[in-house]
């Protein structure tokens, strides 16, 4: 029943969307957490900055923005991401992509971590002379960031899944690989139902793992 | 919103679902029974997004060579063109279009080979394609196959054509696929890209468009052979009936007509019309 599935790389397409899974995932960490900083600062700039990206960019397409890239970026624009050959481009260019608009998710779990912290603890830190950086360094995002693990689980599994939006680009992942089994097998249920399970996989002891990490982790009030 | 306006959008919402399954309800007995026999209707499957096969224009009405070749069969089979209701068969969901029922036939650049002659029964073949190359007019450097191994080509996501490149044709190009041909196109134009490839006749319904004449021109290499046949159910009755109506199309010149029509425009230097049931490998 299965032996239509020899001669395709599965494992190869599955380890390049672990690939663009992780990369992204701390990309968009790392910006999203850049934003909720911005979004709660007191430089107004900032603030306006940080409601307006989280604004346009969560209700931008994912599909849109991912083909963006490599037509308005790439070919229009000429910003190769520093690759020569298209494997390379293609799959920084859908890095960039999802990370722009996983920060935008994940600006928003990380902003409502901060709002878990009671104010009390922000005028104290102040009192004693810290600035907004090191509060916000010292105090805040430490607490905010062991609330908000269980919506950010949330964000990661999203994250899994749209990495196939990367085929549209030819972005060489699992979700490519199921529309060339398709193509070649008219098998479309069986082939379908593999790379569900395979997805599974991936996502399944993400939200376990991640779950019981929130429980332990949580800051009890 | 107050409790009143809440049973209204309730009965609002209620209508609208009831209504939405009466309509798919109509939808089911109008298109499955209809094999022929005392049901005038009858339903065929094409591609809606390429230019000289199958093309669903802005005004509703159809173009291309597939719906030349499928308006002829329904004419043979004893249907007016009016009578024939056009679904969209996308490439991935043909085989199961045809199990279910939903269609008749489909005349959708449906390459016959083993895997899907398992699932469906192919008549014809009615056209011999080639997958090509369609690049910049005025690009001079390609001029054999094996020109485009340190090119830069592009083609659809997962499709045959881009497979073959990987594969068979030139394993050293640098492949782009996109989601569709348009994209690719945008690539051509600007550059980016050097060469489009996929079957001939959907590379010579592109080039033929009103806004990319004179622009692109066809490699004519011949990287692999596609026999587009007409997809029916298998077993029905259907195949024979439709290879004696392609039969007759050539016969008479339509054939020959239908496809100066639809491909003239690119220099596209067709194939003599494939002998029934002669599958070129």
């Amino acid at each position: 029943m299965f032996d239509f599935l020899e001669g395709y790389d599965l494992l190869g397409a599955f380890w390049v969307t672990v690939q663009l899974t992780v990369i992204s995932a701390i990309g968009s960490l790392i910006w999203g957490t850049l934003l909720a900083a911005m979004r709660v600062s007191p430089v107004p700039l900032m603030r306006g900055f940080g409601t307006a990206y989280v604004n346009v960019v969560r209700n931008i397409p994912l599909t849109v923005i991912i083909v963006f890239t490599s037509l308005g970026l790439f070919q229009t624009l000429g910003v190769s991401m520093g690759a020569k050959d298209f494997t390379t481009i293609n799959f920084r260019l859908a890095v960039l992509g999802l990370i722009a608009y996983t920060a935008a998710f994940v600006c928003e779990a990380v902003r409502s971590g901060i709002n878990t912290v009671p104010v009390g603890q922000v005028e104290a830190a102040r009192a004693i002379g810290l600035d907004f950086p090191q509060v916000l360094r010292l105090i805040v995002l430490p607490q905010a960031f062991r609330s908000v693990v269980g919506p950010l689980a949330n964000v990661l599994i999203a994250l899994t899944k749209n990495t196939t939006v990367a085929a549209a680009i030819g972005v060489g992942e699992a979700a490519l690989l199921m529309r060339e089994m398709i193509e070649n097998e008219a098998q479309l249920i069986l082939i379908s139902v593999i790379f569900a399970v395979g997805f599974i996989c991936l996502t399944l002891p993400t939200g376990l793992l991640l779950g019981r990490l929130s429980k332990k982790v949580a800051v009890k009030r | 919103m107050n409790p009143r306006k809440l049973t209204k959008a309730g009965v609002a919402a209620a209508a609208a679902l009831a209504l939405s399954f009466s309509v798919a309800g109509c939808g089911d007995d109008g298109g499955g029974g209809g094999t022929g026999g005392d049901n005038e209707k009858i339903t065929v499957g094409i591609k809606f997004d390429q230019p000289g096969l199958g093309l669903k224009t802005p005004d509703g009405t159809y173009t291309g060579f597939d719906v030349d070749v499928a308006t002829y069969v329904a004419k043979e089979l004893g249907h007016d063109p009016g009578d024939i209701e056009w679904k969209e068969a996308k490439s991935a969901d043909r085989e199961t279009m045809l199990q279910r029922g939903d269609v008749d036939f489909i005349t959708a650049s449906y390459s016959i080979n083993d895997e899907r002659a398992e699932k469906v029964d192919f008549a014809g073949p009615y056209l011999l394609a080639h997958q090509d190359v369609l690049i910049r007019a005025d690009d001079n450097s390609i001029t054999k196959p094996s020109d485009l191994n340190n090119k830069k080509l592009c083609s659809v996501t997962g499709s045959t054509s881009a497979q073959n490149i990987k594969t068979k044709v030139a394993p050293e190009a640098q492949l782009q696929e996109y989601g569709g041909y348009s994209e690719c196109l945008t690539g051509l134009e600007n550059g980016v890209i050097d060469a489009l490839t996929t079957d001939d006749s959907i590379l010579a319904g592109y080039a033929a468009q009103e806004e990319f004449k004179g622009k692109f021109k066809l490699g004519g290499f011949k990287l692999s052979n596609e026999n587009y046949g007409i997809g029916v159910q298998k077993g029905s009755e259907l195949k024979a009936q439709i290879n004696t109506a392609l039969e007759k199309m050539v016969a008479d010149g339509s054939w020959e007509q239908a496809v100066k029509k639809n491909f003239g425009p690119a220099g596209y230097k067709n194939e003599p019309p494939p002998k029934i049931g002669e599958i070129v490998r």
